[in-house]
């Protein structure tokens, strides 16, 4: 059984009598100790996605219209307020986009860390853990460090402690939600290489959420791509990134400039990212799509599974 | 009689930035206490002929924007010179420097704060054309803005609406046709792209680039994603610490960078085909402040192949036969 089943899942947000659909006939797994990376433009979906997880998302406005999560045999969306506090930390942690908003300014980090540790590990809320968990992390000179402020701290510093004070709880999914993007390329790449390393470590599965295809191929086994509120190519890393399927997954990855590109003109993908509420009818990309037909718009495809592992959401992907 | 030098006689670059140097002062003197600095640009020279794309890439906070800003005089340099088309934009004031400046325009990083909300699209646009008195009549006037809007694909018909009506890449687009309307003959791009979503990045860069060939418009393009930089770019400049440490033709740049810090650089931007993603040279710790530079070159500290004498002695620029001007004592 995989760690992670999510499957069918809808949701809206709902408010007075506006509601918008934001996900639709999301289905994933993530089993042990894999990596699934999820991409996608802003608006896609991705993010509450992984709230999702660990039902995070304030209801209202958000309100799960279907579907199911089942994560470590424990039914998300039909469990009770304690199983969730449990679930929370205890199984799925979170390590979110920007560090400096996510810390506490007025407290240590070290104090911040050991929180974490009295709620899941009270036996091991000492000093020494901390210490153990920043060295971890790959903080320098972690006795001093524990008693410094954020803000005494570089963005990819905080960062680490993020990670140690996800780790705190000794997760069995640990869902990192755009880690690297308000950090420099260099420090990117040190925490990826982190990431990578302690998630061998530790043993643990881990869901990233990214709009960096490059960061795909180094550190994904399977990816998802989404696109309003679907996911419409699901696959091996390697398979999907040397073969794309969807026209969408096609488009994004011909518009990407690479390193080794030859400065030939880009291939743009025309239009904007719809917004939740305004999903094109039928096949949400066809109205951007090069090969869309009439088709395309009157029903919504389903994801159908072309070879074994891969699975795309148009039937026109040949 | 002995023959007379001959001058070396360059055709005249577009923009001429001699020795620039920006320093913010931090904190209170007084009491013994001495200012201190942070040398945000420190001494950057280099030059963009007309109609080029220069590419300036680099991590946060080594100076990239502020170099950016001091060129237009939007932030008054400490120190050295700025020539733009000959004039030495440090010595001009008012209507002068109004003139001149019209030629050098900037788009900023962020679609939604760079644009007046309680402005129409038509008025933002419009804005520059009266400060330069471009326009004789109100019919001219909107006729060149609809051209303008049509000139970066946006429909005419929208001129009348504000910007919270736009995404994030038609407001770039606004950003661009504002930039276009005083006819620039060069545009300092400042992370023009980065705010924007993937697929919408590569229509922003398209329409640079036509209408660099349409117009002839010379960039200034800044942006910390190599990948867009080397795009976009004839040649590329890399900065550190405030200062320039390679420049070079951008296939040249990525191809065989000279500087070590270029080299990390490069090998961090993740690659999508793994295979290419031989050996990364993953940079330890992190950029100094720039309030206390390492003495010597400032990439010391983190570079793997530095000697006793990269800690004493700052490098100077220098062109190598390979054609790279790079500041490092190794580099070959």
């Amino acid at each position: 059984m995989p760690l992670l089943e999510i499957s069918h899942l809808k949701l809206d947000f709902v408010s007075g009598t506006y509601g918008a659909r934001a996900l639709d006939d999301v289905s994933l797994t993530v089993e042990a100790g894999e990596t699934v990376c999820l991409v996608g433009e802003s608006g896609c979906g991705k993010s509450i996605t992984a709230l999702s997880i660990a039902r995070l998302l304030p209801e209202p406005p958000a309100q799960y219209g279907g579907g199911r999560i089942l994560l470590d045999g424990c039914d998300i969306l039909n469990a009770s307020k304690r199983e969730l506090v449990r679930i929370r930390g205890g199984v799925a942690s979170y390590v979110f986009q920007d560090p400096a908003t996510a810390l506490n300014p007025v407290i240590p980090v070290g104090k911040q860390i050991r929180e974490s540790l009295r709620l899941h590990r009270p036996e091991q809320a000492t000093q020494r853990e901390v210490i153990r968990l920043l060295k971890l992390v790959g903080i320098a000179a972690p006795e001093s460090r524990a008693g410094s402020y954020p803000f005494q701290m570089s963005g990819g510093m905080q960062q680490r402690v993020m990670i140690a004070m996800a780790l705190a709880s000794q997760p069995k999914l640990l869902i990192a939600d755009e880690p690297t993007t308000a950090l420099d390329v260099t420090t990117q790449a040190q925490i990826l290489d982190l990431l990578r390393e302690l998630k061998d470590r530790l043993g643990m599965s881990m869901l990233l959420i990214t709009h960096n295809l490059g960061i795909v191929a180094g550190i994904a086994d399977r990816v998802a791509v989404m696109y309003a509120g679907q996911i419409v190519e699901l696959s091996p890393a390697r398979e999907l990134l040397e073969a794309p399927r969807h026209p969408y997954t096609r488009a994004l990855l011909a518009s990407v400039p690479k390193l080794s590109g030859n400065g030939h003109r880009l291939a743009a993908i025309p239009g904007a990212v719809p917004k939740a509420g305004d999903f094109p009818a039928g096949c949400r990309f066809a109205p951007r799509c090069a090969r869309a037909r009439r088709e395309c718009s009157e029903s919504i495809p389903s994801l159908l599974e072309i070879e074994p592992k891969r699975w795309v959401r148009c039937p026109y992907w040949k | 009689m002995g023959a007379v030098p001959l001058l070396e006689i360059t055709p005249m670059s577009l923009l001429e930035v001699k020795n620039l140097s920006v320093h913010f002062p931090v904190g209170r003197a007084g009491l013994g206490r001495t200012r201190q600095f942070v040398r945000a640009v420190d001494g950057v020279s280099f030059g963009i002929e007309a109609g080029e794309t220069l590419g300036l890439a680099g991590e946060s906070g080594c100076g990239k924007s502020t170099l950016g800003r001091a060129i237009a005089r939007l932030i008054e340099p400490t120190a050295g010179t700025v020539l733009f088309e000959g004039q030495d934009l440090g010595k001009l004031k008012g209507p002068a420097l109004r003139e001149q400046r019209r030629h050098l325009q900037i788009i900023f990083q962020d679609p939604y704060g760079s644009l007046n909300p309680r402005m129409s699209i038509e008025d933002s646009v419009g804005e520059a054309l009266d400060i330069h008195g471009l326009t004789e009549n109100g019919s001219a006037r909107r006729k060149r803005i609809s051209d303008l809007l049509k000139s970066v694909g946006l429909d005419p018909a929208c001129a009348q609406r504000y910007p919270h009506e736009f995404s994030g890449g038609q407001r770039q687009r606004i950003g661009i046709a504002r930039a276009l309307a005083v006819q620039p003959r060069l545009i300092i791009c400042d992370e023009p792209v980065s705010a924007l979503d993937v697929s919408v990045q590569a229509q922003v860069i398209n329409l640079l680039q036509d209408l660099q060939q349409q117009h002839g418009i010379a960039y200034l393009f800044i942006a910390h994603d190599l990948a867009v930089v080397k795009h976009i770019s004839r040649r590329v400049m890399v900065m550190y610490l405030g200062k320039i440490v390679e420049i070079a033709d951008a296939a040249s740049l990525v191809g065989s960078p000279r500087h070590p810090y270029t080299r990390a650089l490069i090998s961090a931007v993740p690659v999508l085909d793994r295979q290419s993603n031989q050996q990364r040279l993953l940079l330890p710790g992190e950029a100094p402040s720039p309030m206390h530079p390492p003495a010597g070159c400032p990439f010391h500290p983190r570079c793997a192949d530095a000697q006793p004498r990269c800690q004493t002695e700052p490098p100077l620029l220098r062109a190598l036969p390979c054609g790279h001007t790079v500041s490092c004592h190794l580099s070959q």
